[in-house]
């Protein structure tokens, strides 16, 4: 279902008729509809998910004995109810067994001991930090991500660029650039029949007046509406058999699939996933933890298959603001940490490679004693992704205040 | 008492007045909206001119001791939502979970709707008090005539957040809203912040419940002869979010030993009635130092200490006020308000009135450009919407409002996060949740929103049906009140020129039946009615 340049162009000539404006997106995005644009999905696991579970090191002695009744039985051959061997050293939750097949294909990267230099242990504060790419520094007014898309080239605008599958904007995807926030691609339009008055009645409300968040936003609101009915994103159905696993997340995925196959410009794509801040019973192969990675894998998987050959051109990005403690505490659970794991995802990627320095889980290891140090800033990995796979010029500042390793971490080929 | 009260009056009246005497010049009912769109859930037809008659000052003060508003008319609509008094333990009898059977067939999905329904009918489940709940916030912000109480409770509900959907907190829930956040919305913070930290919502959504000292071994149940240990989880969130502030300055070091202190809070038979106990067996005993000061009592009264020394803290009053103003204000609160309302804390030991009278005098509340300042959130934009056409739900309609709420963004009980639902405008803003305003605008003034009886035409007069742009004029001073932008009057003018606004009529009397349905929705999706 490729969009042509001439659909786009005719519904460009409708769109001019209704607005003063003329709707230069349409044709930007008719130009670029020609060579598929490239496509990076973040998401975020908001809660702190616990690294040590997600991609456990058996190879560290200290992992079972930190964690007497949570931790994940060293992998056994053939056994797929026990964690499954990366490389002999590091070991997928078994919950996350779809992903596997990635790993083999060396389409699936891990990056450990992976977060940010900052200390603070509070979610609301190291989620802030994360997303405004400035650990420490409050008042950061935009996002990386918002940063990133600033220093897209504009000729690829589409109001498409940035979305994030969300009911509010995230705070990574803010900045002047612009982004678009919709828990739904089916229900985006004014709806209850005849709406054609009230949408063009709305639509000129928002169209002129004072250059401020609402008006603004209500100007793209109508550009988006039109675009996405035109491209016919919300009727694609996954391809390849690709079965999301129910919830809000896969919806999120699926939906981020349908955009992307549909052509309509999407460059930056966001997701969130909840319920990682597992203080109490967290569970081991089975668990609490377990039922949110499996949900959490199946949903990545089924967006890799449902895009088929266009994982060419998509990177996805998993982060969480923190790890969680290298001890179990007094309820079978873990409390705030430091240091996680994070996956990189798609056909640039160089995969089946856990990257990043070991820091080892030791209590002189530790960080504070207590926690799994950072051995790779948060901003190294999403920059290098960032940069290397959006083509972004090295200059663009997706990272104020922090220059970047000199030795990147070689994620994408 | 009674001479401090009228001297009190006149000290409001003193205030307001010379406030308004500025910001009022050309149009004295624009202030008067701007404050009744603060203080309240938006202003309903003829509200207006009932706070003119009151006289301003005598208004606010009714709002700030809502004990002496009679509210039966709303109390008689929640008598049919027989949830929100029941105790935690009769709430666990009459809507318990379903037995291992049930819930396996449930997610095997081995059961037809139809024997879902008999065996697990729906007016049974534990689902039907979260859902009465969502009814009764509401019912009664929609209908009440104790706003500002409605106002508070939200802002409280939100402040000391927990989730609905965390373990057993369904049934805990009525009882925290009843017994915790109601009773002191306008109260003492120290109060507030002692009842929270007892009542088995806070004690199990922030885990504290299972905190121990930590070499405690457990004696007996599935985990016995383990090792329990410390929960730090609410003594962060009790710091960061419930009275210090992220930046009140407390360390790594200062959670633990509050965490320690804590230690022993615990639930008593937290599936049956489920009360607050102290249990010293699981407290740690040793003195711990808490910003900088040694506690030693041992015991229950540690973490009484510790909930004292927070309530008085500077930093709490700080964050307090800045949260305060942050509602009422702007969302970038003007310091020096903050400043005196954090000072009119301390020297209050913490009244929230005191505070709010500081805040709805001060010349920042009042100033022209707070006017419209604010983003309404979902909740705001729905009940707004339903007290300016002056709709009216019953409960149906109630939960109809409320999970409009949701679709824009906002589902009440269902913020996961212990920071609650913000309150900026970034957060709210966006196409996806810009369209579902419109949408519910639209479904709203059309009738349909099952549950929510609406008249738009009971706004205009019949004989002005026949002039559209008498028509506007009236939807105009009715919803938004102060003077729409130019834009938006000229849009909505060229809009009475299109067939589908006002029909012809068949006979030679000049056009006719406005279509005011659709003129309100417009009005209310319009930018001016997204703030307050």
């Amino acid at each position: 279902m490729m969009l042509t340049r001439r659909a786009l162009l005719k519904s460009g000539a409708c769109a001019l008729a209704a607005v003063a404006a003329p709707p230069r997106f349409l044709v930007r995005a008719a130009q670029g509809a020609e060579r598929r644009g490239k496509v990076l999905v973040a998401i975020f696991q908001r809660g702190a998910v616990d690294g040590l579970s997600m991609v456990a090191p058996h190879g560290d002695p200290a992992y079972a004995r930190s964690r007497s009744s949570i931790a994940l039985a060293p992998p056994r051959r053939g056994d797929t109810a026990t964690a499954l061997d990366l490389d002999g050293y590091f070991a997928l939750h078994p919950s996350l067994a779809p992903l596997k097949p990635l790993w083999e294909s060396k389409t699936l990267a891990v990056v450990h001991a992976c977060g940010s230099p900052d200390t603070t242990r509070s979610h609301f504060d190291a989620q802030d930090y994360m997303e405004s790419g400035t650990p420490g520094v409050k008042s950061t007014p935009d996002g990386w991500l918002g940063r990133a898309a600033a220093a897209l080239p504009t000729s690829s605008a589409s109001p498409f660029r940035s979305v994030a599958l969300t009911s509010r904007l995230p705070r990574s995807l803010r900045g002047d650039a612009g982004a678009l926030a919709m828990s739904s691609l089916d229900r985006f339009d004014v709806r209850g029949a005849p709406s054609g008055v009230a949408r063009r009645g709305f639509e000129s409300l928002y169209a002129d007046g004072v250059q401020d968040l609402l008006h603004g936003t209500g100007r793209e609101t109508f550009e988006a509406v039109k675009l996405l009915k035109s491209a016919g994103a919300a009727r694609l159905s996954p391809a390849n058999g690709a079965d999301y696993p129910r919830g809000r997340f896969g919806e999120a995925l699926r939906q981020i699939a349908q955009l992307v196959r549909a052509d309509v410009g999407l460059q930056i794509a966001f997701a969130e996933v909840e319920g990682w801040d597992t203080h109490v019973g967290q569970g081991a192969e089975q668990g609490q933890l377990s039922n949110r990675l499996r949900e959490f894998g199946a949903a990545l998987a089924a967006f890799a298959q449902d895009l088929g050959d266009r994982i060419a051109d998509v990177v996805v990005l998993t982060m969480s603001e923190f790890g969680r403690t290298v001890a179990e505490n007094g309820n079978r659970g873990t409390d705030h940490g430091h240091a996680t794991a994070m996956l990189a995802l798609g056909g640039a990627i160089r995969g089946g490679h856990v990257y990043g320095r070991w820091p080892g889980l030791a209590p002189e290891q530790r960080y504070e004693g207590r926690d799994l140090a950072v051995t790779t800033d948060f901003r190294t990995l999403f920059n290098e992704i960032a940069t290397r796979h959006l083509a972004l010029p090295a200059t663009a500042p997706l990272f104020p205040g922090w220059s970047p390793a000199p030795r990147p971490l070689g994620l994408l080929a | 008492m009674i001479r401090r009260l009228a001297f009190l009056l006149l000290m409001v009246a003193a205030a307001l007045g010379c406030q308004l005497a500025t910001a009022t010049a050309t149009d004295p009912d624009a202030s008067l909206a701007h404050i009744l769109q603060r203080v309240t859930y938006g202003p309903r037809p003829g509200d207006i001119e009932r706070v003119k008659a009151m006289g301003l000052s005598a208004w606010l003060e009714r709002q700030l001791q809502p004990e002496t508003i009679d509210d039966r008319a709303v109390e008689r609509g929640l008598a049919t939502l027989p949830t929100l008094t029941m105790s935690i333990g009769e709430l666990q009898r009459a809507y318990p979970r379903p037995d291992a059977d049930t819930r396996q067939k449930l997610t095997r999905g081995d059961m037809s709707p139809r024997e879902m329904r008999e065996q697990y009918p729906m007016d049974k489940r534990p689902a039907r008090i979260v859902g009465e709940l969502q009814t009764a916030r509401m019912l009664r912000a929609v209908t009440a005539e104790r706003q500002l109480q409605e106002v508070m409770v939200d802002f409280w509900l939100n402040h000391f957040n927990v989730f609905a959907g965390k373990g057993e907190l369904r049934w805990y829930l009525p009882d925290w809203e009843r017994t915790v956040i109601r009773p002191n919305a306008l109260g003492r913070f120290p109060t507030l912040l002692r009842a929270s930290a007892r009542h088995p919502a806070m004690l199990f959504y922030l885990d504290n419940w299972l905190s121990t000292r930590p070499d405690f071994v457990r004696r007996g149940g599935p985990d016995q002869g383990r090792r329990a240990g410390l929960n730090e989880n609410y003594a962060r969130e009790l710091m960061e979010l419930h009275t210090l502030g992220v930046d009140g300055g407390y360390t790594q070091r200062d959670v633990t030993e509050v965490a320690r202190a804590f230690t022993g809070w615990t639930i008593d038979r937290p599936r049956a009635d489920a009360r607050f106990v102290f249990r010293s067996a699981t407290h740690d005993y040793g003195a711990k130092v808490v910003l900088g000061r040694t506690i030693q009592y041992g015991g229950e009264r540690d973490g009484e200490a510790i909930l004292d020394m927070l309530a008085r803290h500077p930093s709490t009053a700080r964050f307090l006020a800045g949260k305060l103003v942050r509602r009422f204000v702007a969302d970038d609160p003007p310091p020096a308000l903050v400043e005196r309302v954090a000072v009119r804390y301390q020297d209050t030991g913490g009244d929230i009135r005191a505070m709010l009278r500081v805040i709805f005098t001060s010349p920042e509340f009042l100033a022209p450009d707070t006017a419209g300042a604010k983003i309404k959130k979902p909740t705001e934009f729905v009940v707004s919407a339903v007290r300016a056409l002056g709709a009216t739900p019953d409960a149906r309609g109630a939960m109809a409002l409320a999970r409009a709420s949701a679709e824009i963004g906002e589902g009440l009980y269902e913020a996961q996060p212990p920071t609650g639902y913000p309150d900026r405008a970034e957060a709210w803003v966006n196409p996806g949740t810009l369209l579902a305003r419109m949408n519910f605008a639209l479904a709203l003034s059309e009738g349909r929103v099952s549950g929510v009886s609406v008249d738009v035409g009971a706004l205009v007069s019949e004989a002005d049906r026949q002039r559209p742009e008498v028509v506007l004029e009236r939807l105009l001073a009715s919803l938004i009140h102060g003077a729409p932008s130019a834009e938006t009057r000229a849009v909505l003018v060229a809009q009475l020129g299109t067939p589908e606004i006002t029909r012809l009529s068949t006979d030679d009397r000049g056009p006719a039946n406005t279509d005011v349905n659709k003129l309100a929705a417009l009005v209310l999706g319009s930018p001016e009615f997204q703030r307050r």
